[in-house]
């Protein structure tokens, strides 16, 4: 009777297995097909028209006579925002799961958590919706003050933090009675020189009119938002991985709660964080739907190059804007460029994905070697 | 009855390399007509049940080609068929025959808070090369003009490079946007933008713009004094059989019904009831 029922259990073993086996080869197979088809169809491109324009030239006039097909202004679209959907995402993302992981009370965390989750649940397009139909009129109605409170938020505390370091650092050497006034009027020197300067600069970009709200600075913005949850989840639960004897033997050993978080935790959690980040990071380079409908999608390289304002075209939204038409001529220079842009996002990606193997592999070593 | 009627368009469609059914009507063609002819062939087909009319968007070129290889039976078309083309068609005994099924025309539309009142067309030219940046060269306030395109795939986008650029290239800093509907929400929000819609895309939130002293509106249009417009084609194989399916649906534009739809997309009928 056990003999029967065990034999049974062993053959649903073996049939699940079998399931997973195939799910995963499924997969597998999925992406080396993915990248055999676009390759296919980019290669032609490439014999078409030469290596040299699509990475050269910025001018993308697909349907011109003669059609043109420069991508440079694309790609350096689709970085510039990626770039600033880093800026965006990557310390907000990373500051937030140390909040949630280490700083914040346990009950705090239970319902934050699963709310920063509903952020990636939101479909793109809403996001685009939003992004086009109120941010970028923001944007241009009150870009400037928009600016400047941003620049009030995210450099009053960093510069406190910053002088709040420096004094200590500078006022270490002293004799400890005078020790405390010096530092006291130094950190008001500082503060004040701070507070000028940020007065000076916020003045100056209440100034600034946004011509057009549909910029990097509108998708970057948003693609950051969006590339939110994911940071703040793999990094939150690598930070949470990194285990409650780790940290009490940090305090055993008389380390601060600062000291235990950036010289034990963060770095025994760094590879789980980098993951995090290029997840993200991802997931923001691959975003379509938004930077269609908001990034303004002209196909220039803005001056000065980090010229956050100025409308841009990334490369998802060029594959999706132009695949309408782009069928129709099925073997012409027009359709295969659109494959040639596929494989160099599908090249950024698998480029991406080995490097944070790699990173995660070297930390692996590295931890291995301390234990 | 019925069987005789079913025969004799076996009898035509045995023309058509025999590979068309009896009741398949397939269309091909301009991605601009295309809208025209789905909804056409929506409204026949819920008409006629046992029809089946398929509609693709493959640019007007491959309309005309698969007419000629007899791939189609309406090639949808947003010019004339080129001399190379009827060539081509008469060589493969194909007799082309064109129906106007309807006009195209595209307005210009500025923010309503624009003091802008008019252009000439190559003032609108010379915005969309780049050669004018800024509305004070055109008499209006010291804002750099934000220039808003219609993606390059779209067929508002062909009729605006044919009658404005006439093939000379759209400046780089253009924005380019997916949809008609997205361009007067992008113009109505933006004080220094600029936009193309079809002239059915005119409302109240923006405002359109007298071109060479010619309001857009179907008046204009449809006399040729508005000079952004365009005729949209139907091109069948010689004058289909009367009474036929293809004759029912190609000649639909000329019903109260067709009328309607075509004001529905956005386009101009060239019947007025």
């Amino acid at each position: 009777m056990s003999d029967a029922v065990s034999r049974l259990r062993r053959l649903t073993a073996l049939i699940l297995k079998g399931f997973l086996l195939l799910g995963t080869a499924l997969s597998l197979v999925t992406v080396l097909l993915i990248i055999a088809y676009i390759t296919r169809d980019a290669l032609p491109f490439f014999k078409l028209r030469g290596p040299g324009e699509l990475f050269t030239s910025t001018a993308w006039y697909p349907s011109g006579h003669p059609p043109e097909f420069g991508a440079l202004a694309i790609l350096v679209g689709s970085g510039l925002v990626t770039l600033g959907s880093i800026l965006v995402a990557v310390p907000l993302g990373i500051a937030a799961a140390i909040a949630l992981s280490d700083i914040l009370p346990y009950r705090l965390r239970q319902t934050v958590k699963p709310v920063i989750e509903i952020l990636a649940a939101i479909p793109s397009v809403a996001y685009g919706f939003f992004a086009l139909v109120i941010f970028a009129p923001l944007l241009q109605n009150r870009g400037g003050s928009l600016l400047a409170i941003a620049l009030w938020l995210i450099a009053l505390p960093l510069g406190l933090l910053l002088i709040f370091v420096v004094t200590d650092a500078a006022t270490r050497s002293i004799r400890a009675d005078v020790a405390l006034t010096a530092r006291l009027i130094l950190a008001a020197v500082l503060a004040v020189i701070l507070v000028r300067g940020l007065l000076a600069l916020s003045a100056k970009l209440t100034l600034l009119r946004i011509a057009s709200g549909t910029n990097a600075l509108n998708v970057s913005i948003i693609l950051g938002i969006m590339a939110l949850p994911t940071i703040i989840s793999v990094a939150e639960d690598s930070l949470q991985a990194a285990g409650r004897e780790l940290r009490e033997g940090s305090y055993a050993l008389g380390a601060t709660r600062a000291e235990t978080l950036f010289k034990v935790v963060i770095p025994a959690a760094g590879s789980g964080i980098i993951a995090a980040v290029i997840l993200g990071v991802m997931r923001a380079v691959g975003e379509t739907m938004v930077v269609w409908m908001a990034s303004g999608n002209a196909a220039q390289i803005p001056s000065p190059w980090f010229n956050f304002l100025s409308p841009v075209r990334t490369l998802t939204a060029t594959i999706a804007g132009d695949m309408g038409e782009a069928d129709q001529v099925t073997g012409s220079g027009r359709y295969h460029v659109l494959f040639a842009l596929a494989l160099c996002l599908l090249l950024t990606s698998f480029v991406a994905n080995l490097a944070s193997e790699w990173v995660l592999r070297r930390q692996q070593r590295k931890l291995g070697g301390l234990k | 009855m019925k069987i005789f009627k079913t025969l004799l368009i076996i009898a035509l469609a045995a023309g058509f390399l025999g590979a068309a059914e009896a009741n398949k009507i397939v269309v091909d063609g301009s991605t601009t007509v295309g809208p025209i002819a789905k909804a056409f062939a929506e409204y026949y087909m819920k008409l006629n049940p046992g029809v089946n009319i398929t509609v693709s968007e493959s640019g007007s070129g491959n309309g005309a080609k698969s007419l000629v290889n007899q791939s189609c039976q309406v090639a949808t078309m947003s010019r004339l068929l080129k001399l190379n083309e009827f060539e081509a068609a008469v060589h493969s005994e194909i007799l082309p025959v064109v129906h106007v099924v309807a006009l195209d025309g595209i307005a210009m539309i500025v923010h309503p808070g624009n003091p802008i009142s008019k252009l000439t067309l190559n003032q609108v030219k010379d915005i969309y090369l780049g050669k004018v940046k800024n509305w004070n060269q055109l008499g209006g306030p010291n804002v750099p003009i934000v220039i808003i395109s219609r993606d390059t795939n779209s067929g508002t986008y062909e009729t605006f490079e044919g009658k404005v650029m006439k093939g000379d290239k759209i400046a780089k800093n253009c924005e380019y946007v997916g949809s008609n509907g997205a361009i007067r929400q992008r113009v109505q929000s933006t004080p220094a933008a600029i936009g193309y819609v079809g002239i059915g895309f005119i409302d109240s939130t923006v405002k359109a713009l007298p071109i060479d002293g010619i309001m857009p509106s179907l008046e204009t249009v449809k006399n040729g004094s508005y000079p952004i417009a365009r005729p949209l084609y139907m091109v069948t194989n010689d004058y289909p059989k009367m009474g036929s399916h293809l004759y029912r649906f190609v000649t639909l534009y000329l019903s109260k019904k067709g009328q309607a739809i075509i004001e529905e997309i956005g386009f101009i009928p060239v019947t007025s009831y």
